[in-house]
């Protein structure tokens, strides 16, 4: 983008194009001929890596579109619609909810990289001022795009969000009124939410657009930090950062497979699988992931209005930067105590990101102010004396000096292990945030669907159907869930005929017929399962003022707390099986007399597991209350654990073909990843 | 100008549409049901308001605290009708970052936000935690002895 170019195509179709639009120059000058520094590190790799994370969330985004419902009342069951019903439903939706978590694990790359090695200073500012604006975008994307499958979290995190306005003085609360089009976040919020978020990416492309010109004016940056002098320094982009960065992106998307194939629920909020109730504020409401630094700083400042301006600072100050640190020195590697403090600052974002998803009590608030303290003391003081006082080590004289005096090839392992060190502490802090309170932790059952290659049990799923037929079935509606369903593959294995004499054996309302009345007819196989109660007053009504939950999404909208060392092995072995855990938990979990000083109020009864232990369901099931045929032990034990089963399978009707489909897109990407890496090293390796 | 003329309607149809301002006219409410000691919980304009019919206990509590100990301070004379000191109506959306906090939660006989731990009293005002302001009460006024009109 920058300079006459040299390009002389040979086509005569392309010299007649490229006399009327030099497109051809265009691209040729900017990622073929374009002169990279050949001392570039897998560090560089990410600018690539996220511009293949914006297209992909822009084409998911688009087809996810055309079946999703911008409406309060339609939205949550569009989406749960699309996981369930549409072709690859689930491994699109996946792709877009793992994936905006993957676009900004790969910023947050980005921007420490450049922070790292000083690729903001001179000439670059501007560089670096239009990444800060993607960031913000991004950050406004990616809370709106969380608002549309309107879940619980979903909801209350707009409302929490949105209520940061009203800390503006005066006009704060017109503010938010006129966000909202409303006087609480309702169906308009929802449908402008929508519209952004549609538009929001688009603008982003613009801006990364402008963002990779400034790049191709002042060229890129490099690890030494000195500018490229002579030919010798550079190589062309084609094919030597070609091949790195397509290496460096296969790599990336085995790390993001693992989460779309087998942890598709583990950077997402449980809470987020009940639909948006405005009546009922969750216990803990927390941000996705990548907000909960900020979250953290937002709550460390006593005051409403000063947390709010300290959260936006917090992200405003980096645009500042190339004016508060003034060093001659780019990189930190020649710059001894920069270097230290780097870390310093990146441990600081961490710990700032574990605290978000704590509850602002006790400890927690001192250190979230200290941090806090930290955190812009790194930019406002540290930055500052340092460029004044520190001596750094000399800089070496050009980049081939610089190829020549390394040795480093760690900077591949150093980024795995940052990848899955940063990704599994933050989401590890999510998911501590789901505490439940003070209730001990369900024990881990054995389940025939966990691990990668994990298969739902047959029986135990037409056993659990016959429990929750019997048993559940009487209060738990179970909505998302149809006839048709029993007969789908990777299901409990009805036959067509068999699941229609099911849904015939119920009575469906339909109508109006030709007289304009409403009228009974069985059920037949498009059907959902009927509720047993017409309304959510109705079913409150009759269960003593408590609601009995829809059981569609029960398996994965319970969870529980797994503790900080333990999430971290629950990413490699991919456990994902709270929810099952706690249904057979809280079935078991029923004691006649709890235990001294727990008093349980009237209408309610002791359960070991259930949160906060008075849960309004009286025991629900005994043992010989459900006859099997097929001489499975007719036991609580056993019921809770088939019943755990259909509901999983409830849940996540595709769950096997999920993971078979993930363990062959796993050996393509190993495969392919190997094939680019000796490719990479056959056309780098006279240039090393 | 005329530009400014132009983006006024792109900025006023953000706000508040017809139908929303309409449906969020006055509401009536029937009190006799809910008993000394209970509370009740209605939408009005999408907010959830609680009415509380309160204990003598509850309203000892909250007309003993010394104002000048309150971080928002008001008497709860003030934030009650005349003569229906019994009764408590407030919005019940926590004055921090709006969730809804839980009725007869709490250190005060009166609200606990579950959310960032903000604690308010038997009158609705704020004793403890994040939140700076009170619970608002909304306009409201008695139609009869047993029914309240909001709005």
């Amino acid at each position: 983008m920058s300079g006459p170019s040299t390009y002389q195509p040979q086509n005569g179709f392309l010299k007649w194009l490229e006399q009327r639009l030099p497109i051809g120059g265009l691209i040729h000058s900017s990622f073929v001929a374009y002169p990279t520094p050949r001392n570039l590190n897998y560090w560089w790799t990410f600018g690539g890596i996220l511009s293949m994370m914006l297209a992909l969330q822009i084409v998911t985004g688009v087809i996810l579109v055309m079946h999703y419902t911008p409406h309060v009342d339609l939205a949550f069951k569009s989406v749960e619609g699309i996981v369930r019903d549409v072709n690859y439903g689930w491994l699109l939706r996946n792709m877009h909810a793992a994936g905006a978590s993957m676009f900004f694990i790969a910023v947050y790359i980005h921007m420490l990289r450049g922070l790292y090695y000083g690729s903001y200073k001179a000439p670059r500012e501007v560089l670096w001022i239009l990444g800060v604006i993607i960031y913000l975008l991004m950050m406004a994307t990616g809370f709106m795009g969380y608002v549309l499958p309107w879940g619980q979290m979903s909801f209350w995190g707009a409302t929490v969000i949105t209520n940061l306005f009203s800390a503006i003085p005066l006009v704060g609360e017109s503010i938010v009124t006129w966000l909202w089009g409303g006087y609480s976040v309702g169906n308009p919020t929802l449908n402008r939410f929508f519209s952004l978020h549609y538009l929001l990416p688009f603008v982003i492309a613009g801006v990364v657009v402008l963002h990779v010109w400034a790049l191709h004016v002042t060229g890129q940056n490099n690890p030494a930090g000195v500018e490229p002098k002579t030919d010798k320094d550079t190589v062309p982009f084609t094919p030597y950062a070609t091949i790195k960065d397509a290496f460096g992106m296969v790599c990336f998307l085995i790390f993001f497979a693992w989460f779309i194939f087998y942890m598709p629920n583990f950077l997402g909020d449980a809470e987020n699988y009940v639909p948006a109730n405005p009546g009922v504020t969750p216990p803990h409401i927390v941000p996705e992931w990548y907000y909960l630094p900020f979250y953290a700083i937002l709550r460390s400042i006593p005051s409403k209005l000063g947390g709010v301006i300290a959260m936006f600072g917090a992200i405003v100050v980096l645009a500042f930067l190339p004016w508060l640190d003034s060093a001659k020195t780019r990189s930190s590697r020649y710059r001894p105590l920069a270097k230290q403090f780097f870390w310093i600052f990146v441990v600081v974002c961490l710990l700032l990101g574990y605290l978000g998803a704590k509850p602002p009590e006790g400890g927690y608030v001192l250190a979230g102010r200290i941090l806090t303290f930290c955190y812009f003391a790194y930019f406002l003081i540290v930055l500052p004396i340092l460029s004044r006082i520190e001596k750094p080590r000399p800089v070496p004289n050009s980049i081939a000096d610089d190829v020549l005096a390394k040795s480093g090839k760690k900077v591949a392992a150093s980024i795995a292990a940052a990848l899955i060190a940063g990704s599994v502490l933050l989401s590890g802090g999510v998911q501590q945030a789901r505490a439940a309170d003070h209730a001990p932790t369900p024990p881990s059952q054995t389940w025939s669907f966990a691990g990668p290659f994990g298969k739902f049990d047959r029986g135990a799923l037409q056993r659990g159907y016959k429990v929750y037929k019997e048993v559940c079935a009487s209060c738990h509606s179970m909505n998302l869930v149809h006839f048709r369903n029993l007969a789908d593959p990777g299901g409990p294995g009805f036959t067509t005929a068999q699941a229609a004499a099911v849904a015939a054996e119920y009575k469906v309302q339909d109508g109006p017929n030709d007289a304009g009345e409403m009228f009974e007819r069985p059920g037949r196989l498009a059907d959902k399962f009927p509720a047993p109660f017409p309304n959510e007053n109705a079913a409150r009504a009759a269960n003593g003022g408590a609601l009995p939950p829809d059981m569609s999404l029960l398996a994965k909208a319970l969870s529980y707390e797994r503790g900080f060392p333990q999430v971290i092995f629950d990413f490699f072995t991919q456990f994902q099986e709270q929810g099952p855990n706690m249904i057979d938990a809280i079935l078991q979990g029923y004691e006649d007399n709890p235990p001294a000083g727990v008093t349980i109020p009237e209408g309610a009864y002791y359960n070991k597991y259930f949160p906060g232990h008075a849960i309004k369901m009286p025991k629900p099931i005994s043992d010989d209350q459900v006859t099997y045929d097929d001489g499975s032990p007719q036991t609580v034990k056993q019921y809770a654990h088939d019943v755990a089963t259909f509901l999983m399978w409830a849940a996540e009707p595709h769950m096997e073909a999920r993971k078979r489909l993930g363990f062959q897109v796993m050996v393509f990407l190993v495969l392919f990843a190997g094939l680019l890496y000796f490719t990479k090293k056959k056309v780098w390796a006279n240039a090393h | 100008m005329g530009a400014a003329a132009f983006v006024w309607p792109l900025v006023s149809q953000m706000n508040p549409d017809a139908s929303t301002i309409a449906a969020g006219a006055p509401i009536e409410v029937d009190l006799t049901p809910i008993a000394t000691g209970q509370d009740i919980k209605v939408f009005w304009r999408g907010k959830p308001i609680y009415i509380m019919n309160r204990t003598k206990k509850q309203i000892e509590e909250a007309r003993s605290v010394p104002l000048a100990s309150l971080p928002d301070p008001q008497s709860d004379q003030a934030r009650v009708k005349e003569g229906h000191d019994n009764w408590l109506v407030v919005i019940g959306i926590c004055t921090h970052l709006g969730c809804v906090p839980l009725a007869h939660e709490g250190d005060y006989d009166g609200f606990f936000c579950p959310c960032h731990g903000s604690q308010y009293d038997s009158s609705g005002r704020i004793r403890r935690g994040p939140a700076p302001l009170n619970l608002p009460v909304p306009p409201y006024s008695f139609v009869s002895n047993t029914k309240i009109q909001i709005g």
